[in-house]
């Protein structure tokens, strides 16, 4: 089966390798001013279970490194991708890490669609002292800090603050869980539980359906009938999240349900139907870029990527390509400032980020904070007539 | 009380859609003595293929016709191009043949579809009949009226039909049905088109409830498996009724237990009956071979 997996993706690297030379002739300096390319070493879950983070992820850094080869590339250096595909193995990651660090010897790694894939990579960037800017949701990956590992996504606590916040606007304090037992609902529900008492809010039933269940219906049961519940969160990832949607409207349940950061996909409306109406969920701003207000300061930067890739791939845009146009380009930033590829450097200059503005929110990165993001960086939305709706 | 009937309605659903998975095991395994763990995959072709033919603009009704006319094909190209050829081969080889199949459609599912989730609309509606207190929506009484009717027609078939009757006989003894004439070759082929037509129906009919991606027969395979041994393997009888009382199971305990160990259920059913009761509630007397 592993075997299996091992598919390098040699013809990106043809392609830029001839897109490099493009550009040395272009600028007219021949092959004497050839300079040494940048190299950027990825490892991400394009196949697999993991595909729907990985493949928009890849396609991203394709789309944006031949796009910045084209403008000259950074610091005068044409970039290199070079990605491998861990079909959402920890151990296929590990080892092409391993691969990327030795036999490619690149200058940073984006990359680690999963938090396993990530956390098996971390020792590997930390001992080699090369900077890795990981693309994965949970919170272990950057608490503690590490110092050459960074990452772009929100977490699940954030998504869970966020939750709690709109909640407490909406004078709601008690409240009943149910979640999925994949790594996301595990996860997302451990730190819910832990965030609740700071909102003051209790937390009356706790439910869990596996991520394979076709029907949550004894799960809601329960939760009608425990007493004083003002709303539901569920939280949970794939069709689960669709399911439960459907069994709470079809147990007639009225009290608010909300959703997590999981669903925030055009395919979750679809599969709830009109059982999703009015459902609450945190998500990024990327989902509703169109309709964010003209002056929202991260209006500009969501819009031309969501254009950019839906033009390209012809496939609606995803929050998870995002991460890794926001990982893209907090490297290229960094290294820009930095001047020269030298890792220390480039690290040092990749804490210093401050105020860039990527799909994810602003990122302010500093010695004790590898994530950068507020509770700014999530939208507050609700499914209105079958489509987004901002309710902040 | 409308707690445990509304259990009771969650468990009839799913436990309909594992019946239809036994009754489909069982239809092969008395043929042939094969479990054919691509049972589940027919399940999904049914539901894939209508989601896409009704996308394609096909209409519905038309859709899950179709959907289980591509399935019952599959079926018998399974037979035709894995099982034939290697007849003579043991069970257990037949057996990992099949999975081998299953592995295979699932790969091909995800080329010729996609790896999404997707739904196909309800039959008569989402909106939920309230009985005593519980909700059923009109879709779970189409899955248990497909269910119902499917086995009406099998024991119409297996028992007033010269070919079913021929199936009958090769299920109780191969050889003696060889020796009388019967084509054992034809009823294999039959009987992997008959339970492939039958997850495709049960696909179909279920889509609207439970949603359908490429990878959900494992998972129905093996709860269904579960339900054709409970129900004793190779009885058909048993297998809708051990499809029902795994579904029962599955939600009183998701229900009145925890729901952490709601998969456990099915499994912890599949030891308890193989270590108390081998031959499964409805399974035939073993006569040892001497």
């Amino acid at each position: 089966m592993d075997k299996m997996r091992f598919k390098p993706m040699l013809c990106s690297r043809l392609t830029l390798a001839c897109a490099a030379l493009a550009t040395a002739i272009a600028a007219g300096g021949g092959a004497a001013d050839a300079q040494e390319p940048i190299r950027i070493g990825s490892f991400l879950s394009v196949t697999g279970p993991a595909s729907f983070l990985g493949d928009p992820e890849q396609k991203t850094l394709e789309m944006y490194v031949e796009e910045l080869n084209a403008a000259g590339g950074v610091i005068g250096r044409p970039l290199e991708l070079i990605v491998y595909d861990d079909g959402g193995d920890a151990n296929a990651a590990r080892t092409f890490a391993t691969r990327l660090i030795d036999d490619d010897e690149v200058d940073l790694i984006i990359g680690g669609s999963t938090t396993g894939a990530t956390m098996a990579v971390v020792p590997l960037a930390e001992e080699a002292e090369i900077p890795f800017i990981s693309l994965a949701g949970a919170v272990v990956i950057i608490d503690p800090v590490k110092a050459w590992v960074f990452k772009t996504p929100h977490t699940d606590r954030m998504a869970c603050e966020k939750i709690f916040e709109d909640m407490v606007a909406n004078g709601i304090s008690t409240i009943a869980m149910i979640a999925g037992t994949g790594g996301f609902g595990t996860s997302m529900r451990e730190q819910c539980l832990d965030a609740a008492d700071a909102y003051e809010i209790t937390i009356v039933a706790d439910e869990t359906y596996g991520p394979r269940d076709s029907d949550m219906t004894p799960q809601l049961t329960n939760i009608r009938n425990t007493e004083g519940v003002e709303a539901v969160l569920n939280a949970g990832f794939g069709q689960g999240p669709a399911i439960v949607t459907r069994n709470f409207a079809q147990l007639g349940i009225d009290v608010p349900l909300y959703q997590s950061h999981g669903v925030a996909s055009a395919s979750y409306i679809e599969l709830a139907g009109d059982a999703a109406e009015g459902v609450r969920l945190p998500a990024s701003a990327l989902l509703v870029a169109e309709d964010l207000p003209e002056d929202d300061p991260q209006r500009e930067v969501v819009v031309s990527y969501k254009q950019a890739f839906e033009e390209r791939w012809d496939q609606p845009v995803s929050t998870f390509g995002g991460h890794a146009y926001d990982a893209l380009f907090i490297a290229v930033d960094a290294i820009e400032r930095a001047g020269t590829t030298d890792p220390a450097a480039v690290r040092d200059a990749i804490e210093q980020t401050s105020g860039f503005m990527g799909t994810a929110g602003e990122v302010n990165f500093s010695p004790d904070d590898h994530l950068g993001l507020d509770l700014t960086a999530f939208r507050m939305l609700e499914i209105r007539d079958g489509t987004w709706t901002i309710v902040e | 009380m409308s707690e445990f009937l509304q259990f009771l309605f969650s468990g009839l659903t799913v436990g309909a859609v594992y019946a239809m998975v036994a009754l489909g095991f069982t239809i092969i395994y008395n043929a042939s003595e094969v479990i054919n763990f691509a049972q589940g995959e027919f399940v999904m072709i049914g539901g894939m293929s209508s989601v896409f033919l009704l996308s394609a603009g096909v209409p519905l009704p038309l859709a899950m016709l179709a959907a289980v006319v591509i399935a019952v094909g599959i079926g018998l190209a399974l037979h035709a191009l894995a099982i034939e050829p290697a007849r003579g081969a043991s069970v257990v080889t037949l057996i990992i043949i099949t999975i081998g199949a299953s592995i295979l459609l699932r790969g091909l599912a995800q080329v010729v579809f996609d790896r999404q989730f997707h739904s196909l609309p309800a039959f008569s509606g989402d909106v939920p009949i309230t009985i005593a207190g519980a909700a059923l929506l009109p879709q779970t009484l189409w899955v248990l009226g497909g269910a119902l009717v499917i086995v009406l027609a099998l024991g119409w078939f297996f028992t007033r039909t010269l070919t079913g009757k021929a199936v009958m006989a090769t299920a109780h003894n191969r050889l003696a049905a060889q020796l009388v004439g019967v084509n054992v070759r034809f009823v294999l082929m039959l009987s992997f088109g008959l339970s492939a037509g039958i997850g495709a129906i049960a696909g179909v009919l279920v889509t609207p409830i439970t949603l359908t991606s490429y990878d959900v027969g494992t998972m129905l395979a093996l709860k269904g498996f579960a339900a054709a041994i409970l129900g004793g393997l190779g009885s058909a009888a048993g297998a809708v009724l051990g499809g029902l009382l795994v579904g029962i199971a599955e939600a009183m305990g998701a229900g009145y237990v925890s729901s952490e160990y709601k998969d456990a259920i099915a499994f912890v059913i599949i030891l308890l009956v193989l270590f108390f009761l081998p031959r499964g509630l409805l399974g035939g007397k073993a006569a040892e071979r001497v």
